[in-house]
């Protein structure tokens, strides 16, 4: 079983002529649970990763791999398995050819094109040119070319951005498994609703710098709870929850109730005798974290 | 250690082969050469010596005919060099190939053997192309086709050699010019237009002469030893054949050098 490195970013910048794409980068990315890099589009995530990988020569500062540089890896593939949005296909190719070529150029066994096949519920789907692949078999593949050598780091940049929803609880489920065997995994997304039922720990840049770092618990440090309600008298329903001492507002679909819970919302309606069309408790502590952290509401 | 450069050679032929490109490009310049090769038997052939267009000894005509597979099929292993490289820009599959192996100089030395390799298979398509038809046809004029002299055998060696070098000054062009667009249309502009139009050009001064036997097409016909453009020229003493083959290796080398430094080297986004 190929066991995680830890990956180490250590003062890592990138500079494009006057523009800075990202800018004295550090953190490290530990084994044994899934991290997320998080930011909104345009905040240097996959230029990292590029330099991560070797792609793109930082400026200054190092990016490694339990301090060894990807370009300097003895079997990069069977260290390290990554694969990048950008859609890195001939179309004219079949799956199979495309993860074949790279399997002989890393000098894998011939066994490992059918096996990543496998993993990603591909096998069927081997010889059909990747031309003719939706962008949710394309995710797929990409995630069998970062599986191809085993690896026991998995860098992976939006995976999830084009999967249905039956392939993002699958991919959940495959990366969490994966952190579980003590591999390192690392994903990057621009949106932390999709992945913060993924991820243990989450890293958050925001222009290029770390705004960020920690557990995902340790976003949720707002104690704001709210709750959603509606009937179909909803003044009055507003105004018993105002008299309670509640601060409302309102919303389409119902009337947002600041500092509230549900059960306590159900029975002052209950009891007004005011028949309820909705109800549900809101969580929005670490969407709002994060919107606050990268500066950019209203732009995600 | 990885596999390395006979890891990156492995691989750049499975690219080669697992596209359709490659069999198009044969098929095409097969049917051009043997179409070129036909032609020129029946044209010189049919109308013997007798006729009033250049007079070329009949021991000459075999190899004049069988030299189409380079003159006009040599653009056809440079098209399929350049586009094996600027289709890894277009499609953006340097990415996977450089995280297989990180090691850039080797893999484009893994592909430029490749091309070389798969450029003679080229250059044998195209002589079956051109001695297929052309032999046959001079036969049956009643000339000697020559196939039992060494002397054929010895072009048709140094015709393949051509044909690789070709391949892989292709590989150098589209590493310096690393968009698909205009690597085609270098190609076929210089090889079609502007270097017959110099040579023609140049052939009217001693000096201008002398450095246009230093253009690639005309090394390529020096290392072949024959062909229409020094046939209509007179045969004016050009390059030796191994000169003209090292002209070609210059090319391919400085080319893919210039490339590997300027564009191969750069930041893939």
């Amino acid at each position: 079983m190929p066991t995680g490195v830890p990956i180490e970013f250590s003062g890592l910048t990138k500079t494009f002529g006057q523009v800075s794409a990202v800018s004295d980068l550090t953190f490290t990315v530990e084994p044994g649970q899934v991290t997320g890099f998080l930011g909104p589009n345009g905040a240097g995530k996959t230029t990292s990763l590029r330099m991560l990988l070797g792609l793109v020569r930082p400026t200054s500062g190092t990016a490694t791999f339990g301090g060894t540089a990807y370009a300097k890896l003895d079997s990069p593939l069977q260290t390290v398995g990554a694969s990048l949005e950008a859609a890195s296909f001939h179309p004219g190719r079949s799956a199979r050819n495309h993860l074949a070529v790279y399997a002989q150029s890393a000098g894998l066994p011939k066994t490992a094109p059918d096996a990543a096949l496998e993993k990603v519920g591909l096998s069927g789907y081997g010889d059909r040119r990747v031309g003719g692949y939706s962008l949710g078999m394309r995710q797929r593949l990409g995630l069998a070319f970062a599986l191809l050598g085993d690896p026991g780091v998995l860098v992976l940049d939006e995976p999830i951005n084009g999967l249905d929803p039956e392939g993002i609880k699958w991919i959940r489920l495959l990366l969490r498994a994966m952190a579980a065997e003590g591999r390192t995994v690392l994903i990057s997304s621009h949106l932390l609703s999709e992945v913060q039922q993924t991820v243990d720990d989450v890293i958050i840049i925001s222009h290029g710098t770390l705004v960020h770092r920690g557990e995902l618990s340790s976003l949720d440090t707002s104690d704001t709870k709210q709750v959603q309600v509606n009937a179909e008298d909803r003044d009055r329903l507003a105004a018993v929850l105002v008299d309670a001492g509640y601060q409302v507002s309102n919303l389409r679909s119902g009337v947002l109730v600041e500092n509230a819970d549900a059960a306590t919302i159900g029975r002052l309606a209950f009891e007004a005798g005011i028949p309820l069309t909705g109800l549900s408790q809101k969580r929005t502590g670490l969407e709002e974290s994060f919107l606050t952290l990268v500066g950019e509401e209203g732009s995600l | 250690m990885s596999a390395g450069y006979l890891g990156a050679v492995r691989s750049e032929f499975t690219k080669v082969r697992t596209t359709r490109l490659w069999w198009v490009l044969l098929v095409i310049m097969a049917a051009y050469v043997a179409l070129c090769a036909g032609g020129m038997a029946a044209i010189l052939g049919g109308l013997g010596g007798g006729a009033n267009g250049p007079a070329i000894p009949e021991a000459q005509l075999p190899l004049l005919v069988y030299s189409f597979a380079t003159s006009v099929g040599y653009v056809f292993p440079v098209l399929f060099g350049a586009l094996a490289v600027t289709s890894e820009f277009r499609f953006q599959s340097l990415t996977p190939t450089f995280l297989a192996n990180p090691r850039r100089g080797i893999v484009l030395g893994g592909k430029a053997t490749t091309l070389l390799v798969v450029g003679a298979v080229f250059g044998v398509v195209a002589l079956i192309a051109s001695i297929g038809l052309g032999a046959s046809l001079l036969a049956a004029f009643g000339i000697d086709p020559l196939l039992g002299e060494p002397d054929t055998w010895a072009f048709v060696g140094r015709s393949i050699l051509a044909m690789a070098l070709w391949s892989a000054i292709g590989v150098g062009l589209g590493v310096l010019v690393p968009s698909q667009v205009a690597a085609i249309v270098i190609v076929l502009a210089f090889t079609q237009f502007v270097e017959p139009l110099l040579r023609l050009a140049a052939s009217f001064t001693d000096w201008s002469a002398q450095v246009a036997q230093f253009l690639p097409g005309a090394a390529s016909d020096a290392l072949v030893g024959a062909s229409i453009y020094t046939a209509m020229s007179g045969g004016s003493a050009g390059l030796d054949w191994w000169q003209g083959g090292l002209v070609l290796v210059a090319y391919a080398a400085i080319a893919t050098l210039i490339g590997f430094f300027t564009s191969w080297r750069r930041d893939v986004s």
